[in-house]
């Protein structure tokens, strides 16, 4: 490997803070959650980048030695179950509301 | 940093990630907006193939840019709020500003990687070379009683529920 681990965290880092942008400053719903999406995109980077470079040689590929892999998976299955609820609240929010603008959706307001 | 098939391989996906990041934070039209996201995920599975994991670039393919992809493009159709006057809200630079601080703090820890005294900070560490990706014991780790096992159940669960729950959500009734 001739690239060093911290680019790849430059990568996530700056993928990250771009979904953190988006989740603050869109005002649709369905790009708010995009936003998600790259956020947990970028972890699963740094999850699997300290897997690759901070894993010993011996054991990298043995059982056990994959738990970056098998923690990645797991935030695959969060982020799959996450957007099908959230994307299923957006249409549900449009049927009765007409809109998808988070801003307008502010029945709880006082 | 030499330059190589490898190197070559990781600036091109690393460009088609951020760029693709760049086109969600800011292209106006939601639809491409959403095109550039497959782009953006695209490129992260390309860099997880350079991370020698071939397997979580496959499921990154088929379940992200397969499945949570297209769903997205599918809710932006039915919604049909495409192009709006003004994508962002009032407190857009107060956002731009809190990414702006996150990016530099991450910049700050990384930045430590090449210094420090603790035996995790080494500067500039380069991969070990494997020839095998570990996916057969990924798989074997998954099922597993004394390692996975219960959290993939649990994760099974949730998906279950997850669905079941987004179907009676968004069902008409």
């Amino acid at each position: 490997m001739s690239v060093p681990l911290w680019m790849f965290l430059l990568v996530a880092a700056a993928l990250f803070c771009l979904g953190i942008f988006t989740v603050l400053s869109r005002r649709n719903a369905i790009a708010i959650l995009m936003g998600v999406e790259l956020m947990l995109n970028a972890v699963n980077l740094n999850l699997v980048a300290f897997w690759r470079y901070r894993t010993e040689a011996g054991i990298i590929a043995e059982r056990g030695g994959v738990a970056g892999q098998a923690f990645a998976v797991f935030v695959f299955i969060v982020a799959a179950a996450e957007v099908a609820v959230g994307l299923a609240l957006v249409i549900a929010v449009y049927r009765s509301r007409q809109t998808v603008t988070a801003e307008d959706i502010d029945l709880l307001k006082g | 940093m030499p330059i190589n098939l490898e190197t070559i391989a990781f600036t091109l996906f690393a460009a088609m990630c951020v760029g693709g990041g760049l086109g969600v934070a800011v292209l106006r039209n939601l639809f491409h907006a959403a095109l550039s996201l497959l782009l953006a995920l695209f490129g992260a599975a390309g860099l997880f193939v350079l991370l020698s994991a071939p397997f979580l670039a496959m499921v990154q393919i088929l379940v992200y840019m397969g499945a949570i992809a297209i769903l997205i493009l599918f809710v932006i159709m039915l919604t049909q709020q495409v192009i709006v006057p003004e994508p962002y809200n009032r407190q857009w630079v107060l956002g731009a500003l809190a990414a702006l601080v996150a990016l530099g703090a991450l910049f700050m820890v990384i930045a430590q990687l090449g210094g420090g005294d603790a035996p995790y900070l080494q500067p500039q560490p380069l991969a070990p070379e494997v020839s095998d990706s570990g996916i057969a014991a990924l798989g074997s780790d998954l099922v597993d009683p004394g390692r996975y096992l219960v959290p993939f159940e649990v994760a099974g669960l949730l998906l279950t529920v997850a669905l079941v729950g987004a179907i009676s959500i968004a069902r008409e009734d």
